[in-house]
């Protein structure tokens, strides 16, 4: 009997309609088990390659602790990074002022965690606008081939500026007036971000626009432009999510370089108001006494070199994890 | 390759007559008066005189094409005559500084063998250094060589050049006393304990400037050489018999280099821009502390002539590395 039900058991499968046999046959049903282990967000396969870069995890978790000191540091050490008592000057490291203090005894503690805060958000708000004229700037010259001529000259233009000296030159010349305009404190901001932002973005043109014309040769691409989609819907829901991890990555070696462009144009005495602790201010406050107090240029420093050392080695993770083709 | 040279010269005419016309604009643009800074009992007509002995009266168009003229006919004949002892230049009107009145190519000539000579020997030290770097971490690649080297690299590209200068200066002058903090530009150099002076004085900005090529260089010949290490024609090399010394330094380095020139010479403006901050740090007054000054002072002419003069150095770079890539590298043809 057994034999004659092995036997007619393919005979059934074969003449029964096929959305029966999707249900009845045992080689279908351990399939759909084996799919049934939830789908993995692609969120979760990069972290799980980020994971193998230690280099990365390291650089990850000093920039954790350094964003999480500066952000919520100061509610926790509540002195004033701007009171000064003459009692306690170019002091060394004591419980009192774990960092010492400064030429006019305010405690550098404090002005690092406020200096801090300036950095990180130079250097964010520094890279979103490069981010976003690059991403711009490189989708529209590698989609529109109209556009491709004149705005990669204008890339190539800003390409051949000398950077820190129009830096320092725009810095000079606008200070005053965006002062004005918007107050000490946040017309320098505004002033300075803009400033690095509006010179960074060309690396990300270029890398976006290559990106954008590899995309733009792949089927789905040329799929969605035949049933009539709109150019920009194309961009935004087919080409944008595709040329990401190229973004990614230089948005976070971005935030580096202009960490690093705020301190020299600080460091030069271009940057923030004297009175407004910055990581490259304090280093340049700290120069004149660096011989009694080397304190002053010490943390500062390093500081600065962390955070930079910590976000390449970040963005070096995020560009092996984000290419598929080293995923194990 | 001539054809490809003389379309990419001519491409880099109106791209320099465009960064011109920004410097410029930027420039007058800004709010601000060049007399802003004097006092306030001169009267107005005095003051009108001293703004046309300074050429701001006249339209912008008049000003920025008398700037063109005096940057790119007379500097050049003026430099001419001084070479050949002409008199082409005698009689027209140089491009003068508002803080010195004197012309300020005078002025950059002057400073300019200060910055080529701790620039410049930077650099050279630098590459010298890194390619052996480059070439040993690719050779033995995740070595412990190698990881320390990577490492340190990366140090080299975090640590800002104001706080490794700022570092050198706390342990080699303050702690150690070794050597001199400040860059003394008037010593002659005629004998050897002369000599040993400059020696010790130039050590540390050079040292500084140096650390950011090595990174960055023994970075990129790593990896180029990496993908050459992985070719065909190693391996061909290899089966035929060769030594390893002569596969990798015949055979790997020569191909290897050809993308390193580029990045090196690619990299000679931005050192340029780096050495303002080392000149900064370290008093030596090249032309990197004459544009910092010149900023202060509110100097237009010294400070678009600056900027232009950098926008020329990084044309003139791309135009010779891209050029040198064809030079180098026989697969590339420009047609």
């Amino acid at each position: 009997m057994t034999e004659l039900v092995s036997y007619n058991e393919p005979k059934n499968v074969a003449e029964a309609p096929v959305s029966e046999t999707a249900t009845t046959d045992p080689i279908a049903g351990v399939d759909l088990v084996v799919l049934k282990v939830p789908p993995r967000n692609q969120c979760w396969d990069v972290w799980d390659q980020f994971k193998t870069h230690k280099g990365a995890v390291a650089g990850a978790g000093v920039f954790f602790v350094i964003v999480v000191a500066v952000v919520f540091g100061p509610f926790v050490w509540r002195v004033s990074p701007a009171y000064i008592d003459f009692t306690a000057m170019n002091a060394g490291p004591s419980w009192a002022h774990p960092f010492g203090t400064d030429q006019l005894g305010r405690d550098l503690l404090a002005r690092m965690m406020t200096g801090g805060r300036v950095a990180i958000a130079v250097g964010l708000a520094a890279m979103i606008i490069s981010i976003f004229l690059g991403t711009l700037i490189g989708v529209l010259t590698g989609y529109f081939k109209s556009l491709d001529g004149p705005l990669m000259r204008l890339t190539d233009l800003f390409l051949s500026l000398p950077v820190l000296p129009l830096l320092l030159v725009a810095v000079m010349l606008f200070r005053d007036a965006v002062a004005k305009i918007l107050g000490n404190d946040l017309g320098s901001f505004t002033l300075i971000v803009s400033i690095i932002g509006v010179m960074s973005w060309m690396g990300m043109a270029r890398i976006v626009r290559g990106e954008v014309l590899a995309v733009k040769q792949r089927e789905f691409v040329m799929a969605s432009r035949s049933i009539g989609t709109p150019p920009h819907r194309i961009i935004i829901r087919h080409v944008l999510p595709n040329v990401m991890s190229p973004i990614i990555v230089s948005a976070t070696l971005g935030i580096a370089d202009a960490i690093i462009a705020e301190s020299v144009l600080s460091f030069l005495g271009l940057g923030f108001p004297p009175d407004f602790p910055t990581w490259g201010r304090l280093l340049y406050d700290g120069i004149e006494y660096m011989q009694v107090s080397p304190q002053l240029v010490l943390w500062p420093g390093i500081a600065i070199s962390l955070t930079v050392l910590s976000v390449n080695y970040i963005g070096d993770g995020f560009r092996d994890a984000l290419d598929p083709r080293l995923r194990r | 390759m001539l054809n490809y040279a003389i379309r990419r010269l001519l491409m880099a005419v109106p791209t320099l007559f465009l960064i011109s016309l920004m410097i410029f604009s930027l420039l007058k643009l800004a709010p601000g008066d060049p007399l802003s800074q004097l006092p306030l009992t001169i009267p107005p007509e005095v003051r009108e005189k001293m703004r046309a002995a300074l050429g701001v009266d006249e339209p912008l168009i008049v000003q920025y094409l008398l700037w063109l003229k005096q940057f790119f006919v007379i500097e050049p004949l003026r430099g001419f005559d001084i070479l050949f002892g002409t008199h082409l230049s005698d009689g027209m009107q140089r491009i003068i500084s508002w803080q010195t009145r004197g012309p300020v190519f005078s002025m950059i000539a002057e400073r300019l063998p200060q910055t080529l000579l701790v620039v410049g020997l930077a650099y050279i030290v630098g590459v010298l250094i890194a390619v052996p770097i480059g070439i040993v971490s690719a050779y033995k690649q995740y070595s412990v060589f190698d990881q320390i080297g990577t490492f340190l690299s990366m140090l080299g590209l975090a640590v800002p050049p104001f706080f490794s200068g700022v570092l050198a200066i706390l342990i080699f002058a303050v702690y150690l006393d070794w050597l001199p903090t400040i860059y003394n530009t008037n010593l002659i150099v005629n004998s050897w304990s002369n000599f040993t002076e400059q020696f010790l004085q130039m050590a540390m900005p050079v040292m500084v400037l140096a650390v950011q090529t090595i990174a960055s260089i023994s970075r990129y010949l790593r990896s180029s050489m990496l993908d050459n290490l992985e070719q065909d024609y190693v391996r061909t090399a290899r089966a035929k018999g060769m030594g390893e010394n002569v596969v990798v330094f015949i055979h790997v380095l020569r191909n290897s280099m050809i993308p390193v020139v580029t990045v090196i010479t690619l990299g000679l403006p931005s050192v340029f821009g780096g050495a303002i901050v080392t000149e900064q740090i370290f008093r030596v007054n090249g032309i990197g502390q004459l544009l910092i000054t010149a900023i202060y002072a509110n100097d237009v002419p010294t400070v678009q002539t600056l900027a232009f003069i950098f926008a020329v150095l990084i044309v003139v770079f791309n135009l010779i590395a891209d050029l040198l890539y064809g030079v180098l590298d026989p697969r590339i043809r420009y047609d």
